[in-house]
């Protein structure tokens, strides 16, 4: 069986959390959070693709042709916007954190200990 | 934790969720064959009972049509965020030496490209509003085409003009987009029985006001996407996107 | 039904209206979304009378296998009723004691509490989602609300960071769930996930990451104390009271509508109690060292969580009706105390104990005080019933609930009555307050009615005539996947099996008066003795240091972990 869409998505997830786990500046962080959340978009659209069919748009090609999965589309342009408004927050308090603190190194963030 | 042992456990709990991941997507269907009722069921009914020619569209906006709302609210919040996040400490310093850097890119910006910028936001618009009135009909709909016209704002930015107009008339398109889609889902338990139900007529399909409702959620969620992302990058680039009238 | 929609869709109405008026005016709202909550509370409330036992529709009117399914039943209907009561109380407590400048503010507390709502009624996979996922995005703003302070912007990093990592696990079991089975309405994934297979597994483990990371278990915890100690007052009280249990809430949902039948009720038991204990006891032990109220706050939440935990890895409908009986109580116990902690920021401007020591008011100091005592003595009703499972459990729990009130008990005693010495200063606490807190004295009597009123109302609770018998009922309809499937798709529900819960016997007294010597052993013993806190509590402490990094790698850790047991 072709593994090879599924596990584009697992790399993605994968190398995206180790980026997140080991940055050093908190737009990078953004950005591999946003590596990651891919992955789930290469995974739902593998998951919908049907061989041989076409988008799900129907107005030039007549009903009842072959098309792909509709509905992991429609989960995927949600979860692209969850996954934007999440970033724009991130990159809001990054933003803050260094025009006001100085800095934007995530390691440096530690004064909330115990 | 020193980053060496970070890395190290990071590393090994990760390989092991890779295997676990390919593992399970082994036991999926077919890659090409996907297995679902739901897709198979759901087209036919959007081209006979909905009228539309744009399955995703039918899906976004009507049979899951309070996923998109929730999905909607979460860029209000996300709006509502940058605003509360970026503008409230911003000092008066940061953003007048924010136009001010603006003005000295534009002034480094040479002509042509200006004009360029200037002449491009007209048919950007153009485009921003036939992609979101053609949702139902074609790929694209209240989101892409928001984002679309979005992107006309930051391309004049970019070209180093200014726009004049206030940023309250932005936050309150946005909210107002918001609002108007819990109306309609609203409108859909006055008018229909059930919330969310598709109480305007269908029309025929493949014609620009087919599908009931959902060209109107379209415009909804195209104003308020614009207003949104306009709100946030223009925070995000201390609001010398957007300049108010008082300064 | 038209009632259970206008419940979710009022708060997020007035919102967007909220939001739209924001550009024009600087003045507060005042109470008017404290009247917007209480309407859609009590729509929240007739709506559960009306459901009888199980309420199901569908967006739209289509049929569920296509629409967005609403399954109501009396346990997902009475925690939005109590997050309906919560938000009422929070958003009074806002209305009091934050001076904020815009109507940003209470519009994104309206779309918090509305999609907490949203998430108690939804029966639909990807529905859920997008409700876990606009409560997640309105509380990193609302955490970070006070973002002038350092302090309060690294919480808010550190939360969204590691919210998102389990988010993300959450949508990659979805999506295979999906893959497998072609739905998303629960009840259908139920009738057609088949048997446990590899995919199944990891779908189950990824799902319950996700939630488990919002619902704040070890080891995805670490963004709780972080978090707690910058939110402003209201936003913690709607944290500590629904926001983590709306986690375990959704995996018990998911678990009992979805994987029931097929993932080996052994194993998920097993799994989940040893979660549910590791984490009751982390949080005892890191709340008995803090200084700082509202991180000791936090972590009796953590505490607490896992004592939920357990008592839902029980896997029977007595461990989920105790539980339920439980979290409400808990929930209205800990809004008190954090009305509280909101009056002595509202005076004081701080809220370390060192700070205030021998400071606080009488009052005040009556009402903490029974609310700690509450939490060692309180669900005699919800307690007992978890303590039937297993023989073990009750002690632990004896113990972690001592040991919680114990520590608030020696804090009471130092702030309010000026007892013992002052304790050392917190490294978290050194923060001055925030320009948010309003000076001088008045709005004090309502925030201090408003605390009495929810510790006592927690305390009441289990009293409520017929409690028992309704949690046995709503217990038996949530734990009955066959009937959840039938009511939803095809539109008939067989009875109900029927559930009988004893009253609390003579061992439950003995248990709460054991958690109650044990607390005030513990308060008197902080008080006068003079422990030194040992090393590896030390070490743990280190632990919970503030980096995103070393969170998302223990949220990572735990992740494989917990994949890793579920599929070998």
């Amino acid at each position: 069986m072709n593994v090879a869409p599924y596990a584009v998505a697992a790399w993605l997830l994968l190398v995206g959390i180790y980026g997140v786990v080991t940055s050093r500046h908190l737009v990078h962080l953004v950005l591999c959070l946003a590596v990651a959340q891919a992955s789930t978009y290469v995974l739902l659209l593998g998951i919908g693709y049907r061989t041989g069919g076409r988008a799900p748009i129907f107005f030039d090609i007549p009903p009842g042709t072959p098309v792909v999965d509709p509905v992991v589309q429609a989960l995927t342009l949600t979860d692209v916007v969850v996954e934007a408004t999440v970033s724009a927050v991130l990159l809001a308090l990054a933003v803050q954190a260094h025009k006001r603190f100085g800095s934007a190194d995530p390691d440096r963030l530690g004064e909330l200990r115990g | 934790m020193t980053p060496g042992i970070r890395r190290g456990i990071a590393v090994a709990a990760l390989a092991g969720l890779g295997v676990a991941l390919l593992a399970a997507c082994l036991g999926l269907p077919d890659f090409g064959h996907p297995r679902g009722p739901y897709a198979t069921e759901v087209i036919p009914i959007s081209l006979h009972e909905r009228h539309v020619t744009s399955v995703v569209a039918a899906i976004t906006f009507d049979i899951r049509g309070i996923d998109t709302l929730g999905e909607e609210l979460i860029l209000f919040s996300a709006a509502a965020g940058a605003t509360v996040l970026l503008r409230s400490q911003r000092a008066e310093e940061d953003a007048r030496e924010a136009i001010e850097r603006h003005h000295a890119l534009a002034e480094r910006t040479p002509a042509p490209v200006r004009g360029l910028g200037a002449a491009l936001a007209g048919p950007l618009l153009v485009l921003g509003v036939y992609i979101v009135a053609h949702g139902q009909l074609t790929p694209g709909g209240g989101f892409q085409g928001g984002v679309v016209l979005a992107s006309a704002f930051l391309l004049v930015y970019a070209a180093g003009h200014f726009i004049r107009g206030p940023v309250s008339l932005v936050e309150l398109g946005e909210a107002a987009g918001a609002g108007a889609y819990v109306l309609i889902a609203l409108g859909g338990l006055v008018f229909a029985g059930a919330a969310m139900e598709n109480f305007l007529p269908y029309g025929t399909t493949g014609e620009l006001l087919s599908g009931g409702t959902i060209p109107v959620l379209n415009v909804a969620v195209g104003v308020e996407v614009c207003g949104a992302i306009v709100l946030i990058l223009s925070e995000l680039l201390d609001q010398a996107m957007l300049r108010r009238e008082d300064r | 039904m038209t009632v259970a929609v206008l419940s979710l869709l009022v708060p997020l109405g007035a919102a967007c209206a909220l939001a739209g008026l924001a550009p024009f005016t600087h003045r507060r709202a005042g109470w008017t979304p404290v009247l917007v909550m209480a309407a859609a509370a009590a729509l929240s409330a007739v709506a559960l009378a009306r459901t009888a036992p199980r309420l199901d529709f569908v967006f739209g009117g289509w049929r569920p296998r296509v629409g967005v399914a609403f399954a109501i039943d009396h346990i997902g209907g009475g925690l939005a009723l109590f997050v309906g009561v919560l938000g009422v109380a929070a958003l009074a407590v806002a209305a009091r004691s934050i001076a904020a400048e815009s109507l940003a503010f209470d519009a994104l507390m309206l779309v918090f509490i509305g999609a907490m709502i949203g998430f108690c009624l939804t029966g639909d996979l990807f529905n859920l989602f997008v409700f876990f996922e606009l409560m997640s995005v309105s509380a990193y703003v609302l955490v970070g609300y006070e973002v002038r302070r350092r302090a309060a912007l690294e919480g808010a990093l550190t939360f969204a960071v590691t919210n998102t990592v389990g988010s993300i696990l959450l949508l990659v079991g979805i999506a295979l769930l999906y893959g497998h089975t072609g739905a998303l309405n629960l009840a259908q994934i139920g009738r057609t996930i088949g048997p446990a297979d590899t995919l199944v597994e990891v779908a189950f483990a990824l799902i319950a990451c996700g939630l488990l990371v919002k619902a704040a278990v070890v080891p995805f915890h670490l963004w709780t104390a972080d978090a707690y100690a910058v939110a402003p007052t209201p936003v913690c009280i709607l944290l500590a009271g629904a926001f983590s249990e709306l986690g375990l809430y959704g995996l018990a949902r998911v678990y009992w509508t979805v994987f029931h039948g097929s993932l080996p009720a052994e194993e998920v038991r097993a799994v989940l109690l040893a979660a549910g204990v590791l984490t009751a006891a982390l949080g005892a032990v890191m709340c008995a060292v803090q200084h700082h109220l509202k991180r000791m706050l936090a972590f009796a939440t953590i505490a607490h969580v896992g004592l939920f935990l357990a008592g839902l890895g029980l896997l029977t409908a007595e461990g989920v009706a105790g539980t339920a009986i439980w979290v409400v109580a808990d929930g209205l116990v800990k809004a008190g105390l954090f009305a509280c902690v909101a009056i002595l920021h509202h005076r004081f401007g701080v809220v370390e104990v060192a700070d205030l020591h021998g400071r606080g008011s009488r009052g005040v100091g009556v009402i903490f005080v029974l609310g700690a005592l509450a939490i060692a003595a309180l669900p005699l009703t919800g307690k007992a019933l978890i303590e039937e499972g297993e023989a073990w459990l009750p002690v632990a729990m004896v113990l972690v609930t001592g040991v919680v009130a114990g520590t608030l008990l020696r804090a009471a005693g130092r702030i309010f009555w000026g007892l013992g010495k002052p304790p050392p200063h917190d490294p978290a606490g050194d923060e001055p307050a925030g320009e948010d807190v309003r000076e001088g004295e008045g709005g004090v009597g309502l925030l201090r009615a408003l605390a009495a009123a929810l510790v006592l109302g927690g305390i009441a609770w289990g009293f409520v005539p017929g409690l028992r018998g309704a949690a046995g009922r709503a217990a038996a309809a949530f734990t009955d996947q066959r009937g959840y499937a039938a009511a939803m798709l095809d539109g008939h529900a067989p009875p109900l099996p029927h559930v009988v819960l004893a009253p609390p016997g003579a061992t439950a007294y003995v248990y709460a008066l054991g958690s109650l010597g044990l607390a005030l052993a513990i308060a008197a013993v902080g008080l006068w003795g003079g422990l030194r806190v040992p090393a590896p509590v030390e070490a743990l402490r280190r632990l919970h240091n503030g980096r995103p990094g070393d969170y998302v790698t223990w949220t990572v850790l735990g992740a494989a972990v917990l994949v890793g047991v579920f599929t070998l």
